[in-house]
């Protein structure tokens, strides 16, 4: 659906060039939902402008829905924008619009006769579940009620491919969740192709199917949502993981333990999809003749199955200790002897 | 009662230069508006990082507006005599005074219109352009629109400097309440004359400034 090749978007500046996307090759398949994760400034915003045009790369192709967007203009691109639709971060609507005019904003500028835009519009306010509400303006709504008319106008025209600029990061956590539930339910009745960029690794956990790491105008890490959470190559990737893998303050209750119990070992286990689901610890309590204390742990659920990191510490004799991490080992399940006590 | 306090005031006379006066505030404002929008936009849309972003058109049309937005409108009146009998064929009458007041106002409020479009949420834009709307459409349907409370609240300033400028005009000839008031007031030192006509005119500007705040209020669902 979506390929792109060596893009470069280079921008003059004072100081020199400054490469806001730097060679840049990505292929998005139909139907799925791939992230795009970075700070800012790693020139993900640049990236997702150049997937409709508005951003043209300097040099290298951008192909969507078989069209060339880094190569078209005009009339022809603007019939390409019309199904490569984008919501953004501080959802753009037009506060001289109500809800209804908003969303049928998109129709008017692709010709769609009145009758057939009014049924329309009726279809996208049921769809994103914003009945009666129609005719108030984007003013007397809250934010996720925005966005939700911002979705609602993106899918308007039927598109091939949605893009979402930081679509959530404007909304509280709970509103985000609601999108983003949103968003899932979408792709899966539409089957439509979404790409979004990010900040939070938690809207990438919860609905991409495939996920980009981007630093530096550059993909440093692309892989499966559930392969990068188990296992993270760029030390970039391994703190966005931690940000939802780990309880907050992990590493000082960690560090608590390991001064407090200067015997035994504390073990970061990760568990991945039905390792999950053993009955680990109880068999580690009968076949070896130690102590377990759980320290701490979490599991989180991404679109492909469940990760989750437990936290714990072993005490007894050291042979059985080594034979009991060993056993873990063997289990599906990933250990990581956290530092010796 | 009337008589008595404006014992010289010829009453169909000052409401034949009431009406003279609200023709060319009229005409002009209506001008302006055309006109200032259309100039305004284009100093928006060839500004620097925008939609037809041309330095030289913008620098040319920047020059221009400052250069007749500092004219005192008194001297642009005489400056533009020949312009005048050119197109309208006499220096007399109320529509003798019609260039003068929309080449002096048009400017003015095509800097006013400029800044009410740059308050336009960037983003606003780059939305409609992300749904594939051409320059047309965003003109009409988003940069319009958008800024329509700052055009109007533009336009009722702009409409108040125009009827005084009317009486501007008037003194040259032109006709109206300012012709009248120093013609028949000052002239013949009928104070009353003059105290008429100035009241007339602050009841217009008044009304103005009400009917426009209550568009602006009316239009601004921010």
């Amino acid at each position: 659906m979506i390929t792109i090749k060596k893009a470069k978007k280079i921008y003059p500046s004072k100081k020199g060039e400054v490469k806001a996307v730097d060679d840049v090759n990505l292929e998005v398949k139909e139907g799925e939902i791939f992230g795009v994760i970075g700070y800012s400034g790693a020139g993900k915003s640049t990236l997702i402008r150049m997937l409709n045009g508005l951003e043209i790369p300097t040099s290298g192709s951008v192909v969507v829905a078989g069209r060339e967007v880094s190569r078209i203009k005009g009339a022809e691109l603007r019939k390409a924008r019309q199904e490569i639709s984008m919501i953004f971060q501080h959802f753009n609507l037009l506060w001289s619009r109500t809800v209804a005019e908003n969303i049928a904003f998109p129709l008017e500028i692709a010709g769609v006769p009145r009758a057939e835009r009014e049924k329309r519009v009726k279809e996208l306010i049921s769809l994103v579940g914003l009945e009666g509400r129609g005719d108030a303006y984007p003013s007397q709504l809250s934010g996720g009620q925005k966005q939700r008319v911002g979705i609602a106008r993106a899918l308007a025209n039927n598109p091939k491919v949605l893009l979402g600029d930081e679509a959530t990061s404007a909304l509280d956590p709970q509103t985000t969740d609601q999108i983003l539930d949103l968003l899932v339910d979408i792709n899966k009745r539409l089957g439509l192709t979404i790409v979004l960029i990010t900040h939070e690794m938690h809207v990438i956990r919860k609905i991409c199917h495939r996920v980009a790491v981007m630093e530096g105008g550059r993909i440093v890490e692309t892989g499966p949502v559930l392969d990068v959470f188990k296992n993270p190559q760029q030390p970039i990737t391994k703190r966005f993981v931690q940000q939802v893998t780990e309880p907050e303050e992990t590493k000082e209750t960690v560090d608590h333990l390991l001064t407090r119990y200067p015997h035994g070992r504390v073990v970061q286990l990760t568990f991945v999809g039905e390792g999950a689901e053993q009955p680990l610890i109880t068999n580690l309590i009968r076949e070896f003749p130690i102590t377990v204390n759980i320290v701490q742990g979490k599991i989180t659920q991404t679109q492909d199955g469940s990760y989750g990191t437990l936290f714990i510490h072993l005490d007894g004799e050291e042979g059985d200790l080594m034979r009991a991490i060993e056993y873990i080992g063997q289990h599906e399940v990933g250990v990581e002897v956290i530092s010796h006590g | 009662m009337a008589e008595e306090f404006f014992p010289n005031v010829n009453w169909d006379r000052m409401w034949e230069a009431t009406l003279e006066t609200l023709y060319m505030s009229a005409i002009s404002v209506a001008a302006t508006f055309v006109l200032g929008a259309i100039l305004g936009l284009l100093l928006f849309l060839t500004s620097k990082g925008n939609i037809w972003e041309n330095k030289p058109v913008n620098l040319v049309l920047s020059g221009f507006v400052n250069i007749f937005r500092s004219i005192p409108f008194i001297i642009l009146i005489v400056l533009l005599i020949p312009f005048t009998k050119f197109i309208v064929g006499s220096m007399i009458g109320e529509n003798a005074a019609l260039p003068a007041l929309i080449i002096g106002s048009a400017p003015f409020y095509a800097r006013m219109v400029e800044i009410g479009l740059r308050e336009i949420d960037k983003g606003v834009i780059e939305a409609a352009k992300s749904m594939g709307a051409k320059t047309t459409t965003i003109i009409w349907k988003v940069l319009l629109p958008e800024s329509m409370p700052a055009l109007v609240s533009g336009i009722t300033v702009t409409a108040i400097a125009l009827v005084s400028y009317t009486a501007m005009a008037g003194v040259i000839g032109a006709g109206g309440l300012g012709n009248l008031a120093y013609m028949e007031g000052f002239q013949r030192s009928r104070n009353d004359v003059t105290l008429m006509a100035t009241i007339i005119i602050l009841i217009i500007v008044f009304l103005i400034q009400f009917i426009g705040d209550f568009i602006t209020r009316s239009l601004d669902k921010r």
